[in-house]
């Protein structure tokens, strides 16, 4: 079934981009994020409770570490994906809509290995 | 000359939004804010891997009631957020799009998360 009009393939526009990924990331991380997101509460209940000593120790056990970790990173994915589609909405000019989405992933991308490069050093450094 | 009154389009200042339309705006907006959020729990590890005195200056700060409004307030988006991105899927899937029920579904949604919200208030005033 084709669904370009010639138009559109002509002008390299329409559904001959990767839309269909996108959207079923959003739908694959959405779901992940529903049980996850205990673990964000767990993490707030450590910032505003713990002392030093027991949040390193919270972060660092295997369980929360790996959990704490996979709800940031699908996080950070999910949101990428959603302001993408906002950026797309209502951002008009290609270009600073082409700049802003590359904007919003290198971001996310940075976030995402800050995360990890934090909870290892909360790790490695001595109580 | 004069101009012939047209029919207008119902133009998004003038027209009065209904409840549907209202939950889908504030998802998009919730799910902008809690994007910031995720920028927050970036600077909260920032912070903990600083050492012990500005963990501590950052409770103490958190501590205050402004701040944990602040905090409350973006665990009830986050919670608006999945319950309507639940919804989400249920119409992904092709199920739920009975007319009458549109405004039930979004009190359940409501309802839903602030009983989450207030259970993870409970949880994290209580239990510790």
């Amino acid at each position: 079934m084709e669904y370009q009009t010639p138009l559109a393939k002509a002008r390299g526009l329409g559904s001959a981009k990767t839309g269909t990924k996108h959207w079923w990331m959003q739908r694959v991380t959405a779901v992940a994020l529903v049980p996850l997101s205990f673990w964000l509460i767990l993490f707030i209940d450590q910032l505003l409770h713990a002392s030093y000593a027991e949040i390193r120790e919270w972060l660092i056990s295997p369980l929360n570490f790996t959990l704490l970790l996979a709800w940031a990173f699908t996080g950070f994915y999910h949101s990428a994906l959603g302001l993408q589609v906002v950026i797309e909405d209502y951002v008009n000019p290609d270009g600073l809509k082409i700049v802003m989405v590359w904007v919003i992933k290198l971001t996310f991308t940075a976030m995402a290995i800050a995360s990890l490069v934090f909870t290892i050093r909360i790790a490695v450094l001595a109580g | 000359m004069e101009q012939r009154k047209r029919p207008l389009s119902p133009h998004l200042q003038v027209y009065r939004l209904p409840l549907t339309a209202v939950v889908s705006i504030t998802h998009r907006m919730t799910g902008v804010l809690l994007s910031a959020g995720l920028m927050l729990f970036v600077i909260s590890l920032a912070v903990i891997q600083g050492g012990a005195s500005s963990f501590q200056a950052m409770q103490s700060l958190l501590q205050q009631p402004l701040m944990g409004i602040a905090l409350w307030l973006m665990v009830y988006a986050l919670f608006f957020h999945l319950c309507h991105g639940v919804r989400h899927l249920f119409w992904d899937a092709g199920e739920g799009y009975e007319k009458p029920l549109m405004n039930y579904y979004i009190l359940l949604e409501l309802f839903v998360s602030l009983a989450l919200t207030f259970i993870s208030f409970l949880f994290v005033q209580l239990g510790s």
